[in-house]
């Protein structure tokens, strides 16, 4: 039975996702190819908002993942404390940078989709201004693996911030609630059906959502490919000045 | 540990780096608010809770890099790690010698430059249990962010990049406290919370930053 594990060593994760890596990005450009024509030019557009709803197929998959791969980068960070995986928290750092361009995408087609709607590109609404702090918390991380030489002590100062890093998130999420009331709507999908947008709106919105997903798998494996070659070419040079 | 606290506020004081200056800092902060925003009393009361606490807030992270950096120059890090005392002890000692030189100053003068800045009178009392209950996580966090950059040449500026983004919480609590006072309204809720936050931060905190410590000290 092959164990999880395996997949820690360096050279297994390469062969691996050299296999894997074709699948997940044809996956990705088609289920974005067709989320996006089908709900951009093949939807209703909504009797109040207009064009403009058609929006949301960028927006929400984009905030869902700049969420989502942040936790990825806590689980990466905690497998490298426990078990010191040179993969798991290389992976991390492969995902840092995307999740930073997620959580641009959904700040910048939230500001075009607000300035319509609301009247206004920016308001201190909860939601904009939990996601501008998770901005910050990303800029941070991806600075710290910046300034540290050492590879290991990178890693593990890293880890330690994405920790506590989480629980401040998490804290100011919730303190924002408390400190300004919201023009954001609530959560527009959840697994009750009740509360879900139109099913017009709803099934394109599925395949950009798993669009975003594959898409940012197949970027961290890639990534994460190049940040394993990098090293191992700096390992080589290194050897190369000593012998 | 009370030798090593004593040491630190000594040195503290002596080098004429946390005590002074912090303070001079706020009250900068405080001086330069009327020419941005203009004299208008009225309006300076009404963000005078905010500017007070960005102020201390600013102020404080002025002085976190000296946490530890000159015991990291000096070597006297390494032999405080190697000391009986186990690291969490240390890390929360020097958060406290930090608050003790920086956050209690600033609480103790902050009613004076409140009265810079018009608030009303009813928000003095809410103003300064807010500052003593919030500064001391603000130490504390701000220890953590020190410990993480310890070993870096430039890590001054990356100190506040990792450590503002962490205040945000504290801020919010406090000057809310401070806010919900001044205009006469109950302030028992973000009081509780913010309280909540620094025994939280004080309790946990400790032993990330002596994790950190311990990387850095590798």
């Amino acid at each position: 039975m092959a164990s999880l594990w395996e997949y820690a060593n360096p050279k297994k994760f390469i062969q691996t996702t050299d296999r894997l890596l074709p699948w997940f990005s044809v996956l990705a450009a088609l289920t974005l190819v067709i989320g996006l024509i089908w709900g951009f030019f093949f939807t209703p557009d909504d009797f109040r908002q207009g064009s403009t709803v058609k929006i949301i197929y960028l927006h929400v998959p984009s905030a869902l993942m700049a969420i989502n791969a942040w936790l990825m980068m806590l689980v990466a960070s905690l497998i490298w404390i426990v078990r010191r995986h040179h993969v798991s928290a290389l992976a991390a750092r492969a995902a840092a940078p995307i999740g930073a361009v997620m959580t641009v995408i959904a700040l910048a087609t939230g500001a075009i989709w607000g300035e319509p709607m609301w009247g206004t590109w920016w308001a201190w609404d909860p939601r904009l201004t939990s996601f501008l702090i998770l901005f910050l918390f990303y800029l941070g991380y991806i600075a710290l693996w910046a300034a540290i030489e050492n590879d290991d002590t990178a890693a593990d100062l890293t880890s330690v911030l994405c920790l506590v890093g989480s629980v401040f998130a998490l804290l100011s999420r919730y303190a924002v609630n408390f400190w300004n009331q919201g023009l954001h709507q609530g959560a527009s999908l959840s697994l009750d059906k009740e509360k879900n947008v139109a099913d017009v709106f709803y099934h394109p919105l599925l395949f950009c959502i798993a669009g975003f997903v594959l898409l940012f798998i197949a970027l961290v494996f890639l990534r994460t490919q190049t940040e394993i070659r990098a090293r191992r070419m700096r390992a080589l040079l290194a050897r190369e000045r000593l012998g | 540990m009370k030798a090593l606290l004593l040491r630190d506020i000594r040195l503290a004081v002596r080098a004429g780096g946390g005590f002074g200056l912090g303070l001079a800092f706020f009250l900068i902060v405080v001086v330069l608010v009327p020419f941005g925003v203009g004299p208008d009393s009225e309006l300076l009361a009404v963000i005078a809770p905010g500017i007070l606490w960005l102020g201390a807030l600013l102020s404080c992270l002025l002085s976190l890099d000296r946490i530890f950096a000159l015991d990291w120059e000096d070597g006297s890090l390494d032999l405080l790690a190697t000391a009986p005392l186990p690291m969490e002890g240390l890390v929360s000692l020097k958060a406290m010698a930090h608050w003790l030189t920086t956050g209690v100053p600033l609480v103790l003068a902050s009613p004076l430059f409140a009265l810079l800045l018009s608030l009303p009178v009813e928000g003095y009392l809410p103003l300064v249990i807010s500052l003593a209950l919030g500064t001391p996580a603000l130490s504390v966090i701000g220890t953590f962010g020190a410990a993480l950059t310890v070993g870096l040449k430039r890590g001054g500026l990356l100190l506040s990049l990792l450590v503002l983004p962490l205040y945000v919480p504290t801020l919010i609590f406090g000057a809310e406290v401070a806010r919900r006072g001044a205009e006469g309204l109950d302030t028992g809720v973000p009081l509780a919370m913010l309280a909540g936050i620094t025994f939280g931060a004080m309790a946990l905190l400790p032993f990330a930053s002596a994790a950190v410590l311990r990387v850095n000290l590798r």
